[in-house]
C-alpha cells in the first residue's frame, strides 16, 4: 500500500504525514502539487498547513494545482483521500466534499488536545477504529469552522457520513460539532484535527491519530479491494 | 504596470467589478470583529458589519454580454465560493 502526500507550496504537515504512514507500517511516496501524475499511489493525503498562503480563500487556489485534477479524477473512482485542515478545506473548495470551512467563530487561532468521536468506521481511513471510539487529537485551526445548509446537514447525518464528532467542547463553531466528514461513497475523508501529530508518545497527546494511517497500511497492496468495497 | 499582459496601444479596456459577499445566513466572524470596535472608536448606532472581498479585472476590448459571462464564469469558478458566498459582476468603462 503506497499512500502519497502531496506537498502544495505552504503545506506543513507534509512531512508529519509521511511520517505518521511510514510509523502506521505504510508506504509513503512524497507528491508534488505542480506534477500531474499520482506515480501509482493506492490512497492521498492532503496535509494541513496554509498552501497558496491561504489567498482569496483556504485551499481556493490549491484545488486548481496540477496534481488536484488527477486527485479529483481518481477520488471519483474511489481511491482513497484524506485531506487533513487545509486538506479538508481543498476538498471542500474541490466539491469532493460538501459544506465549506469559514473563519472559527470565536476568531481566534485555536490550537488544543481536541476529544474526539468516530463515528463512522467504515471508511478506509477510520477502519481500526471502533465505533464511536472516543480518542484525543490535536486540533489547530484559524478557519475550520465547518457550514453547509440544513438538507446538506442532514444527508451527512441521515447517511452517517459524519466520521468525527468534537466532545465536549465544540473548538471552532462547526454545525453540528461536526469535526470531520466522508464523501457518499466513503472514500474521500475530510477531517479538521491532526491525526499526524498524534502518533507518537514523545510529542502530543498520546498515540490516537495512528489508526488514521494503519487502516490502509494494513491493507497491504490491495487498494482495489478498499475500492470495491466502498 | 506589473500586468502579465499589456494591450496594444489604442485598445480599450473595460474594467469589471466583482463585489463577493458572505451569505446572509453565514456567520461573518471579521465583519463582527469590525463591528465590535466601531463604537469603542466612539461611532454610535452601528447595527451590523459585514465583510466582503472586491475584485477589480481589466479585459481587453469594450464591455460587452460575452465579456461579462467570461467574468461571470471566472467568479463563479474561482473568485466567489457558491456554497457561502454570493457575488455581483457590473462593467465599467476604464481608460485604455
Amino acid at each position: 500500500m503506497k499512500i502519497g502526500v502531496v506537498t502544495f507550496p505552504g503545506s506543513l504537515d507534509d512531512v508529519d504525514a509521511v511520517r505518521a504512514v511510514r510509523l502506521a507500517g505504510g508506504e509513503a511516496l512524497s507528491l508534488w502539487h505542480g506534477d500531474p501524475d499520482l506515480h501509482g499511489v493506492d490512497a492521498v493525503i492532503l496535509p494541513g498547513g496554509f498552501s497558496y498562503g491561504d489567498y482569496l480563500r483556504c485551499g481556493a487556489i490549491s484545488r486548481f494545482a496540477p496534481v488536484m485534477t488527477e486527485v479529483i479524477a481518481a477520488a471519483e473512482r474511489g481511491l482513497p483521500v484524506l485531506g487533513i485542515c487545509n486538506g479538508f478545506q481543498i476538498l471542500c473548495e474541490s466539491h469532493l466534499l460538501p459544506g465549506a470551512l469559514i473563519r472559527n467563530d470565536h476568531r481566534t487561532f485555536v490550537c488544543r488536545d481536541q476529544r474526539l468521536r468516530i463515528e463512522n468506521n467504515r471508511t478506509p481511513w477510520t477502519s481500526s477504529y471502533a465505533v464511536n471510539a472516543e480518542v484525543t487529537i490535536v486540533l489547530k485551526n484559524g478557519e475550520g469552522g465547518f457550514i453547509a445548509d440544513g438538507p446538506t446537514l442532514e444527508r451527512l447525518e441521515g447517511e452517517g457520513r459524519v466520521v468525527a464528532r468534537y466532545l465536549e467542547v465544540n473548538p471552532n463553531g462547526s454545525l453540528h460539532d461536526i469535526a470531520g466528514i466522508s464523501n457518499e461513497r466513503g472514500n474521500v475523508v475530510g477531517l479538521m484535527p491532526h491525526p499526524e501529530h498524534a502518533v507518537e508518545g514523545l510529542t502530543g497527546a498520546g498515540t490516537d491519530g495512528l489508526a488514521f494511517f494503519t487502516g490502509l497500511a494494513a491493507l497491504g497492496a490491495v487498494a482495489p479491494s478498499a475500492v470495491a468495497q466502498a | 504596470m506589473t500586468a502579465s499582459h499589456r494591450p496594444p496601444k489604442g485598445t480599450t479596456v473595460a474594467r469589471y467589478v466583482v463585489d463577493v459577499m458572505p451569505k446572509r445566513e453565514i456567520l461573518d466572524p471579521q465583519g463582527k470583529a469590525v463591528l465590535g470596535a466601531l463604537p469603542r472608536l466612539g461611532f454610535e448606532g452601528v447595527s451590523d458589519v459585514r465583510q466582503g472581498k472586491r475584485f477589480e479585472i481589466e479585459v481587453d476590448g469594450d464591455a460587452d454580454e460575452a465579456r461579462l459571462d467570461d467574468v461571470r464564469r471566472m467568479a463563479e469558478t474561482l473568485l466567489a465560493n457558491p456554497v457561502i458566498e454570493d457575488f455581483t459582476v457590473t462593467a465599467e468603462e476604464a481608460d485604455a
